[in-house]
């Protein structure tokens, strides 16, 4: 994952109408309309810049900070090949915060800039990942919920605008995939287990259903600057659509699983051909967004220590490049 | 082969690649946070193969998970210093290269057996620890040889540990020919100790002895963690 809360209130300004655009501004949004890529040297504007670093650091912050919640379960996965298969996830995780760096960084940010951000906690990260998992279930249903979502959400960005984004997205979404099946996987062992398991599976679940369907972002209605992001097609499909895909893709799989979806209200809607769903609570969605989730505090300062008790480690690396780099020189005179 | 030898070669993968995997997240630079998991998920892929062919040595219908969830600390034959706790960077990756490059001798050895089970898995161990000694050793040279505080850390790693490789090359009825490895061995380490600028630290008279089962009073907890669900449910699949 992890993009949610791109679409804050209030952040950026409204297209400009065609009229007074300028040549290069034209230019830009020709090639955005006719679905071309917008590459890191082309001309853009300043405010798609920004918004798309936002959006890539972001994405790639909740990959790196994503790592924290199953990498909790990897010294007790119940068998060997699980503890295999959760490290590979794992890792996978690091791998999609590094090339989404990359992509950032062809927008003007350094790494360390960024995480600069992230630690003095101006930057935001997936607010999922300010849950706690409590059992070993946890890391089921966030395989199979979490990355779910995040599939949902990247699929879309896969045709983004921008080259470097896209191409990122593209490679992430496969592994996403995978890491889906496999949370869907465990799932099905607990659920296919003894009493206690399943019991565990079902309680996970019901503790991690609400929270992603929130990751999908506020409602449409209170997302004010969704209609800039669909003309730079940066965000293709609004977030209450992409929660309904969700839903309705994933209710089928929790029956199959024999698991209770935790809401009284859910029901098929023939009508409309969706399921309907109860509230969402806002309110705890964003009380976690600013900082009162169950972890949040907790997560930042973890990144926070490993980045400071790993700075001697990569100052030696530059001192170790600076010397090498002074030896050849000698050798070259 | 016997049960006693795959066991030790099992038994160290998959308590290196434990610790190993408490790094994730928590490396110096993202980089180091995926080798880590590499080399950890190289590691236990190993022990997967070693425990399995115990298993099939010792002809009881243990699995590699009966052996790796449901033995006690007494009965674990990992050499001692692969269960001591990470400590910091300069730590890590220092028992990684006495090990590595033990690893590797120790594989290539046995890639030349005449049993091909036993053969199969030292030769695809033995690319994976090329590796691995790969990493560890530039590392150890990047801390040795790079700021003075990475000196003084990696100085101060080398001398904690240096007394635990002693174990390797003890010859016993299990491993006779242990002592064979100790030359090439040293020979491969101090050629990087001498690139980091690192001293070769005095051999002392301590001995560890966790290849016999007695272990430090760190592996307890190691299992006691690893094997706690696992544990929980008695019987359970996952
Ligand atoms: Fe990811
Ligand atoms: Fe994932």
């Amino acid at each position: 994952m992890y993009t949610q809360m791109m679409d804050l209130p209030g952040q950026v300004s409204k297209g400009a109408a065609a009229a007074d655009m300028s040549a290069e501004e034209r230019a830009f949004q020709a090639t955005v309309d006719a679905e071309g890529k917008i590459e890191p040297r082309d001309w853009m504007p300043e405010a798609y810049r920004k918004t798309l670093l936002r959006q890539i650091s972001q994405h790639a912050h909740s990959e790196v900070v994503g790592m924290y919640p199953e990498g909790n379960w990897i010294s007790r996965a119940p068998s060997l090949k699980r503890k295999a298969i959760l490290i590979a996830k794992v890792q996978d995780e690091g791998g999609h915060g590094l090339y989404l760096y990359s992509a950032a960084e062809t927008l003007g940010q350094s790494r360390d800039q960024m995480m600069a951000a992230l630690n003095s906690g101006r930057a935001k990260y997936s607010s999922i990942f300010n849950y706690p998992t409590l059992t070993w279930a946890d890391v089921g249903a966030i395989g199979w919920l979490v990355d779910g979502a995040a599939i949902m959400n990247q699929i879309p960005l896969c045709r983004c605008s921008y080259g470097p984004y896209a191409r990122a997205m593209i490679r992430v979404c496969k592994e996403e995939s995978f890491h889906q099946r496999q949370g869907f996987d465990i799932m099905l062992a607990l659920c296919r287990g003894t009493p206690r398991q399943k019991e565990m599976a079902q309680d996970a679940f019901n503790r991690w259903w609400w929270p992603v369907l929130q990751m999908f972002g506020p409602p449409d209605k209170d997302s004010v600057h969704s209609a800039q992001s669909a003309a730079w097609k940066i965000k293709r499909v609004s977030n209450d659509d992409l929660r309904q895909k969700f839903i309705d893709v994933t209710v089928p799989q929790a029956e199959l699983l024999g698991l209770a979806i935790p809401d009284p209200e859910l029901a098929w809607n023939p009508e409309r051909g969706h399921y309907d769903i109860g509230a969402i609570d806002w309110d705890e969605f964003w009380r976690v967004v600013n900082g009162d989730g169950p972890l949040n505090r907790e997560r930042l300062a973890t990144r926070v220590a490993a980045y400071e008790e790993g700075q001697w480690v990569r100052d030696a690396a530059v001192a170790y490049a600076d010397k090498q780099r002074a030896r050849a020189r000698k050798e070259a005179a | 082969m016997n049960f006693e030898y795959a066991l030790r070669l099992g038994d160290n993968s998959l308590i290196l690649g434990q610790r190993l995997a408490e790094w994730l997240g928590h490396s110096p630079a993202l980089e180091e946070d995926i080798a880590s998991a590499n080399i950890s998920l190289d590691l236990i892929g190993q022990a997967r193969l070693w425990l399995t062919l115990a298993g099939r040595l010792e002809g009881r219908g243990r699995d590699e998970d009966a052996l790796a969830y449901l033995r006690e600390e007494r009965e674990f034959r990992n050499c001692t210093l692969v269960e001591l706790p990470n400590g910091d960077f300069a730590f890590t990756v220092v028992r990684r290269v006495l090990f590595d490059a033990y690893h590797g001798l120790l594989l290539e050895r046995l890639a030349l057996s005449g049993d091909a089970d036993l053969a199969a898995i030292a030769a695809k161990s033995k690319k994976e620890v090329d590796y691995h000694r790969r990493h560890s050793a530039d590392w150890v040279i990047r801390l040795g040889d790079g700021t003075e505080e990475s000196h003084r850390r990696a100085q101060a790693a080398l001398d904690a540990l240096w007394n635990y490789t002693h174990e390797f090359f003890v010859p016993d009825a299990v491993d006779p020919g242990a002592a064979e490895l100790h030359a090439p061995w040293l020979a491969d380490v101090r050629s990087i100790l001498a690139e980091a600028t690192l001293q070769v630290p005095a051999d002392g008279k301590f001995l560890s002895t966790g290849r016999q089962g007695v272990h430090s009073e760190h592996l307890g907890y190691l299992l006691a963690e690893m094997q706690v669900l696992h544990r929980a449910h008695p019987g359970a699949k996952w």
